[in-house]
């Protein structure tokens, strides 16, 4: 055992993705659920690039994928934070508990 | 590194050519529409006929060219043309019903065919997508104009309210997927679902147990396809949006994302995932059934047609993977069979609902009493719709339910199909309910109303569909076989 390896990331990037399944589900602010769902997808891309070195150090796939995630979460960002403006326009505020005009 | 050739260029381009005619025509409608040079009407028309040269093309590639392109990540197999065919069907249905929603709109009207377009761009990629970033990719195309669409009436709070669940909703199930994909390309070192099964056959086959990573990374997989397909226990969200959404893209969100997300699922699962059956059949077995019963027992007590339907659409899924727990070429006909019936019945009885809303500004399944009276058109449709999407002869709905009951049955998933059977008549419970309603009101309405004509021709077609589905389901089943074989592994 010498130095940091696959396993190290690995934990990190679960950890990471905990934290974030966590604060979606427990934040209220709908822009704190997004940035929970950032978290998510950052953990993904450790876990991507982490692949990348230490199982196929050869190619560049898991690097790749992870600069296509980071695109399309910026995309996905985007076009939630125009909803929760409008959301904003009709609420007066972003608590994802108020916004229940429509029960489960 | 292989050296550039331009036969293999020409021949990789030719294969996406549809997807390259409708993302381009899907731009300039978007662009014209955002310089105010277009009125919405044209649009609209503009984009009909943007699907149908797509289909045009479509036609093309699939008697011109053959297999792989781009190095095996993009494939136009028969599998690809059977839902390509059911999703553009999809979206010109869409497209066609969208025109009176669109008319009161305040602002932005066309646009809205512009991000319609853009959707099907996605879902077509997705159902031809052999290689999992691709597939992802495809996928957020396809949701991110989603979530604009679903949050189209803007002065419409539950529209909103609808876009924001979805939005995040989609967000976590994108994550959650693509953390089954990461797992999934650590494992086997590449994202290529054919290279995926040698890879799970050479390394875990011979040893007998599965890795734990290897089942994490399926049931990943399987929980981010949940939710795009609405199976319970991931369905939260879609009775919300449904009902918030506008209606047109209710029956889009329904019928063609659904029909790309099953696609893409048959591809991952039947291909990549298919020597890790052990794992994931069972799993699959559990929420068709979960689904089923939850979805029809849920449905029952809906006051809102829409959500009632989306309800109804969520035991539909389960319905559908009942056929996947075959995992044969059967299994697969099985559910493209179910997912081309309910393409018609579904989009048909959004469309009814539409029609129906338009002249009354009602959703409520109380105000549908005595529609006999008011639109004989409307109630028959609507009647002959639910029918089909409670599985009673001679409609479609029937003859796909049989098929992938009798699937499952011949891998011995006899409870599972008992279940279904079960369910399916808790589900004819709550569809006849609607009819009765409609014909043998309590008390008389008065108004009688028309419908306007491109939903009755929308209507028309979608009835055609579910009849010829229903009675002379020959050919097309030939058709779906065909397709499933070809890209089935023997097992």
């Amino acid at each position: 055992m010498e130095g940091i390896g696959l396993i190290h990331y690995l934990t990190l990037s679960a950890v990471v993705f905990c934290i974030g399944v966590f604060g979606m589900l427990t934040r209220r602010n709908a822009i704190g659920v997004l940035m929970s769902i950032e978290l998510m997808f950052n953990a993904v891309n450790i876990t991507l690039v982490a692949f990348a070195r230490y199982v196929t150090p050869a190619t560049i796939t898991g690097q790749v994928v992870a600069i296509f995630t980071i695109a399309v979460a910026a995309a996905e960002a985007t076009v939630a934070l125009a909803i929760v403006l409008l959301i904003y326009q009709h609420h007066r505020g972003i608590d994802v508990d108020r916004i229940n005009f429509m029960k489960w | 590194m292989t050296p550039f050739n331009l036969t293999q260029f020409y021949a990789d381009w030719a294969t996406i050519l549809p997807e390259c005619f409708l993302l381009l025509w899907a731009c300039v409608i978007t662009g014209a529409a955002v310089m105010g040079r277009t009125d919405e009407s044209k649009s609209g028309t503009f984009a009909i006929w943007t699907i149908i040269g797509t289909l045009a093309t479509a036609v093309w590639v699939a008697v011109t060219q053959d297999g792989a392109a781009f190095g095996g990540t993009f494939v136009f197999d028969r599998l690809a043309v059977v839902f390509k065919e059911i999703i553009l069907a999809g979206v010109i249905l869409t497209a066609a019903a969208s025109v009176g929603t669109v008319s009161r709109l305040r602002a932005h009207r066309g646009e809205y065919y512009g991000m319609i377009l853009f959707s099907a761009v996605g879902m077509m990629l997705m159902v031809s997508a052999t290689e999992l970033l691709t597939l992802y990719i495809a996928l957020e195309l396809s949701t991110v104009t989603l979530f604009v669409l679903a949050a189209y009436h803007k002065t419409n709070r539950k529209s909103a309210e609808a876009g924001l669940k979805y939005v995040i909703l989609g967000g976590i199930s994108s994550a959650i997927l693509l953390y089954g994909v990461a797992i999934l390309y650590g494992l086997t070192g590449t994202t290529e679902l054919a290279k995926i099964s040698q890879e799970i056959q050479r390394q875990f086959m011979g040893s007998g147990s599965f890795p734990p990573g290897l089942a994490l990374a399926l049931l990943l997989i399987l929980a981010g396809f949940g939710f795009k397909l609405a199976l319970a226990p991931f369905h939260m969200w879609a009775p919300d949006v449904y009902e918030g959404a506008p209606t047109p893209i209710t029956a889009f969100l329904s019928v063609a994302s659904k029909a790309a997300a099953l696609a893409a699922f048959l591809r991952v699962f039947f291909v990549g995932g298919q020597p890790a059956q052990l794992i994931w059949i069972q799993a699959i077995a559990a929420l068709a059934a979960l689904a089923m019963i939850v979805g029809n027992a849920t449905a029952i007590v809906q006051t809102n047609i829409k959500r009632m339907l989306a309800y109804s659409s969520v035991a539909q899924i389960g319905y559908m993977l009942v056929g996947a727990v075959a995992l044969d070429p059967w299994g697969a006909t099985s559910i493209s069979y179910y997912a081309m019936a309910y393409l018609f019945a579904n989009m048909g009885a959004f469309v009814c609902v539409i029609a129906f809303a338009e002249r009354t500004g009602s959703e409520e399944i109380s105000d549908f009493s005595g529609l006999s009276r008011r639109s004989p058109i409307l109630a028959g449709f609507f009647a002959l719709f639910l029918l089909s999407l409670a599985g009673v002869p001679p409609t479609a709905g029937f003859l796909a339910k049989y098929y992938v009951f009798a699937a499952a049955i011949q891998k011995g998933y006899l409870w599972l199909v008992l279940v279904g059977v079960a369910t399916s008549v808790v589900a004819l419970y709550y569809y006849a309910t609607v009819i009765m309603k409609m014909y043998f009101p309590s008390e008389q309405t008065e108004g009688g109303f028309p419908v306007a004509r491109t939903l009755t021709i929308v209507l028309a077609v979608s009835a055609l569909g579910v009849l010829l589905l229903g009675i002379i389901p020959g050919p097309v089943v030939d058709w779906i076989k065909a397709a499933a074989q070809s890209f089935v592994p023997p097992t």
